[in-house]
């Protein structure tokens, strides 16, 4: 047993203590401080591990817990330790945040309870070594979610989501367990050690891959599986948001690497497989995206840029199948470091941005983006902090989600003709889709600051609002550090996370990663592309900084007036822009995919040129709900109605049934 | 004549050249419309009297408004010291490819916008809103159009992609063709010219750039405007770097620059002349018409796409 896997296990226990602890702390006070305190420890222990693990390889273990004939095996390898270091480095910041978060809560038990089992459900998760021990801490993981949303259960809209959560999560959790019947049917043993040793014909192969990227997908958010996303995530606690955006989604992600490339392998790839996760990555992408835009209650928008960026993490790993399928182990493990480097890189910013719009409920109390703006005068910190998510979601150089979404368009660039025509078009559109959804993302990041911290304040509750406590900022300072480093020296930070592709495609990028220094981030060599995030922001802070110094007059303070209101005097909040106009051109020249329910009614009572009142209400749905949820809610329905005649049959009929049930089973089994 | 003293050359010419390429259009434009015109020198006047004047900030611009200028001034002139225009081996332009370079107009524009919606003006969060919409549909063009490019350079640093089409012998490659319309159409769109926008435009309704920095005065505008000439000349080298770099050198000795520097002089002014043509000619075009122009550009740049694999491929 090595120091890695004793740290992971340590931080698995630290997590089962701290559920534990409400049996013997009562007092809300003690119970916050237990929370944060031993969540902030795991994860820590679990980060430490994380790196442990990548840098001096971790271990296998079979613990005395579990079925009598089928022990639980854990395993700490290049893949689950990756995802651990994700996992603690959000937890940590999240758990600090959560101290000055959770201090106003009167009820606190059932957070205190189902949040550290949470953080334990993944943990296992990650760690798990065969499949019943997956399984099981994957439904840990999903049904104390479920506890999390309903967190305020007092509200309808919180008790419908969870519902819609706990449904989607079962369905999710049926159909990897189908994935895993199909790979023991091939393997004859639950062990993952098993799975990956046996060879598997190319039918059933697709049937677990085809089975798991629907489970998993269904987790993670993809479109048009991702129905649960935008409500479960906004009605939850923030803190809880944050872990569920920034860790849970790539807890689904885990899952699918772990079957597909580990316990399957990229000998079983086919060349359809990468070319249908490359589809559902950029139509998660867009989609999520395009939603997004159009939302204008803040929790909710974030919950939809999930759905775009495990689009985006989609298509790095839909290229690394297809590339190698095709042969090019170099190109498919960079491919893979994208997906991954932008798995963390969501993790870190999205929890970030969900820890601020907690902030910014927590002291306005509101969650609509129309009844906010100017907040960055009351809360300077979180609107600094807040800004730094902003840029790096909306992949802007100096910072981290720049240097993932460039590695994968590098992995898109370079890739060689493939297969047939039709594959050769498919992956440079994948690109450009790419390229259009980064760039609507930060055409909605505009909006979320310019419209939340910008501007005047809409209302008085905004006008009123005050900045949080240190907890709350330390906890999104911490991840706004790393968005930085992450962003200015991936050259450090990609050879640490080399050892995964090393094990999955048994490819390495260390070679070429900082050859031609650390400075420049070269994922194949020099002539082919380069980037040096810190050049650039050195350049720019020393001529930033001189043309400041030589423009600045020493010593004299800018000149302040009221603002330029084209002659009229009467200007006032309301005539900002906001969040729904701001996506007014968007919402026009995308009308056909959004169907937007518009409704506009002026009152002209004096003149018909002189309009007294004019209201304007817009409504969006998605789509998804509307075209494949309801129509199969109602065919249940339907079908359900269709049995209920059965159901009232008189004792002989069940005794029917019962027979021709065992003789079908006979029939089958013998 | 080390490179790193051309490197510094090249972005002290780029920076100084910017004002006078922009009064360049406008020259042109006036004698094509039988004006006399204010002379290649008026932006470095308007410059200079901008610097002179005082700033005034509303009540309520946070800090936000009043460091945007410095970002996006020095976001657009590293750009511009990243693009090689003399030399094709310059030490700054490892520090950033093709999509990086597009990427740091991406942070100008942001800063910009939030800029635009910092004052709490409509005339602010409608530039905002329009610039941030219509550069996102650019994007997808921009792209495609540097993959086209790279493939047979099989790279995105400009120094590659230079030193490929200076090696390879002149043939014509209808790929090429489509990616320059296709990136000529989004340079027009991106510098906010005609037909997307009216740079000399001011308070019209359906102005973007303008729109975003109408709350700002003295230094400020200065620096804003200066960084929007510099982006245009910006465009032009980067067009003239990727499809007609002929002139360029590969060694920094002196003979080489001052040709490469006549070459490019010629070469941005000719192009810069056929912007004012078709400013001259051409309307604004609706506002709602503007995504059409955009993913023209992108079908464009697509059909090039196809156009390599059909055929180009092995030949």
């Amino acid at each position: 047993m090595n120091t890695a896997i004793m740290l992971a296990l340590a931080a698995c226990s630290t997590a089962l203590v701290a559920a534990l602890a409400p049996l013997i702390l009562r007092q809300p006070v003690a119970q916050r401080t237990g929370l944060s305190l031993l969540l902030a420890v795991t994860g820590l222990l679990a980060m430490i591990a994380g790196i442990y693990g990548l840098v001096l390889g971790g271990d296998a273990l079979i613990l005395p817990l579990g079925l009598p004939w089928l022990p639980m095996h854990v395993r700490l390898d290049a893949l689950a330790s990756f995802f651990c270091l994700v996992i603690g480095s959000l937890l940590f910041p999240v758990a600090i945040y959560s101290q000055g978060y959770l201090r106003d809560e009167p009820r606190l038990t059932p957070l205190a309870i189902f949040m550290p089992l949470f953080v334990l459900g993944m943990l296992g998760v990650v760690l798990s070594d065969d499949a019943f021990t997956f399984m099981l801490f994957w439904e840990l993981m999903s049904v104390s979610s479920y506890f999390l949303v309903t967190f305020k259960h007092e509200n309808l809209e919180n008790r419908k989501a969870g519902y819609i959560y706990l449904v989607m999560a079962h369905l999710a959790g049926l159909l990897i367990l189908g994935s895993f019947a199909v790979l023991y049917a091939a393997a004859g043993s639950f062990e993952f050690s098993a799975m990956r040793d046996a060879t598997i014909s190319p039918f059933w192969a697709s049937a677990a891959f085809l089975l798991a990227g629907f489970g998993f997908g269904t987790k993670a958010g993809v479109v048009p599986l991702h129905g649960w996303l935008p409500e479960a995530h906004p009605v939850a606690p923030s803190n809880v948001s944050a872990l569920m955006s920034g860790i849970m989604l790539k807890v689904a992600i885990f899952g699918f690497i772990r079957v597909c490339w580990d316990l399957m392998g990229p000998g079983d790839f086919q060349w359809w497989w990468g070319a249908l996760v490359l589809a559902a990555g950029s139509s998660s992408a867009i989609t999520g995206v395009l939603m997004a835009l159009q939302q204008h209650d803040l929790k909710r928008l974030l919950a939809y840029h999930s759905i775009e960026n495990i689009g985006i993490i989609l298509i790095g790993l839909g290229l690394s199948m297809l590339l190698a399928h095709f042969g090019h182990p170099m190109l498919a493990a960079l491919g893979l470091v994208a997906a991954l480097y932008h798995t963390i890189n969501h993790a870190l910013f999205k929890g970030l941005l969900f820890m601020g719009a907690g902030a910014v409920l927590h002291s306005t109390g509101t969650r609509d983006m129309e009844s906010m703006g100017g907040l960055i005068h009351r809360m300077p910190w979180t609107a600094a902090l807040f800004l730094v998510a902003c840029l790096s979601i909306s992949a802007l150089p100096p910072f981290n989600g720049f240097v993932s979404e460039w590695l994968t368009f590098q992995t898109a660039l370079m890739a060689p003709q493939l297969g047939g025509a039709l594959l050769t078009a498919i992956v440079p559109f994948s690109a450009a889709m790419l390229a259009l959804a980064g760039a609507l993302a930060a055409t909605c990041f505009v909006k979320v600051f310019g419209v939340v911290f910008l501007g005047h304040a809409r209302t008085e509750v905004a006008a009123s609002a005050h900045e949080v406590d240190n907890w709350m900022k330390v906890g999104m300072a911490i991840p706004a550090v790393f968005c930085l480093l992450l962003g200015l020296l991936p050259v450090l930070f990609i050879p640490l996370m080399d050892s995964v592709p090393e094990l999955l495609l048994h490819a390495s990028l260390a070679g070429s990663i900082h050859a031609h220094g650390w400075l420049w981030l070269t994922p194949i060599d020099i002539a082919h592309s380069s980037y040096s995030a810190p050049i650039v922001l050195i350049g720019m802070l020393v001529l930033g900084g001189l043309a400041f110094w030589l423009l600045h007059p020493k010593g004299r303070t800018i000149r302040r007036s009221v603002m330029w209101s084209c002659g009229n005097p009467h200007v006032n909040a309301r005539m900002q822009y906001n969040a729904t106009s701001f996506s007014q051109p968007l919402r026009r020249i995308f009308a056909g995919i959004y169907r937007p329910e518009e409704d506009l009614n002026i009152e002209r009572s004096r003149h018909k040129l002189l309009a007294d009142n004019v209201r304007y209400a817009v409504h969006i749905g998605d789509m998804a709900v509307q075209y494949l949820y309801q129509p199969i809610g109602k065919l249940t329905l339907y079908a359900a109605k269709l049995l209920q005649h059965e159901h009232q049959r008189g004792i002989h009929a069940y005794l029917a049934y019962t027979f021709i049930t065992i003789l079908f089973l006979l029939a089958v089994y013998i | 004549m080390s490179s790193a003293s051309v490197q510094i050359i090249q972005a002290v010419m780029l920076l100084l050249f910017a004002p006078l390429a922009a009064g360049f259009v406008s020259t042109c434009k006036a004698r094509l419309q039988n004006r006399r015109g204010a002379g290649v020198l008026q932006p470095w006047r308007n410059l200079r009297k901008l610097f002179k004047k005082e700033v005034v900030m509303a009540h309520h611009a946070s800090w936000v408004f009043r460091f945007a200028p410095y970002i996006v001034f020095t976001a657009t002139l590293m750009a511009a010291s990243v693009v090689p225009a003399l030399l094709v081996d310059t030490p700054l332009s490892l520090t950033a490819d093709v999509i990086a370079l597009v990427a740091l107009l991406a942070l100008a524009r942001f800063f910009l916008a939030l800029a635009g919606m910092d004052i709490g003006t409509a005339f602010g969060g409608m530039g905002a809103s329009r610039e941030m919409t219509f550069s996102a549909l650019a994007e997808p063009a921009m792209l495609m159009s540097i993959f086209v490019l790279s493939l047979s350079a099989h790279s995105t640093n400009l120094t590659t992609m230079i030193t490929h089409t200076l090696n390879s012998p002149f043939a014509l490659h209808p790929s090429l063709a489509f990616a320059m319309v296709a990136m000529v159409m989004i340079a027009v769109a991106e510098n906010g010219r005609i037909p997307i926008d009216n740079p000399t435009t001011h308070l019209e309704l359906t102005m973007i750039h303008e729109a975003m920095i109408l709350e700002y005065s003295g230094r400020h505008l200065a620096l804003l405007e200066w960084a929007a000439m510099v982006k245009l000349l910006l465009f032009s080298t980067l067009i003239v770097d990727l499809f007609i770099p002929w002139g360029m050198t590969a060694q920094a000795d002196l003979t080489g620059v001052v040709i490469a520097l006549g070459l490019w002089v010629v070469k941005v002014a000719g192009l810069l002349f056929v912007l004012a043509v078709f400013e001259t000619s051409m309307a604004k075009l609706r506002l709602f018409e503007v995504p059409e122009y955009l993913s023209g550009a992108f079908v464009i740049s697509f059909l090039g796409l196809l156009s390599y694999y059909m055929l180009e491929v092995g030949a």
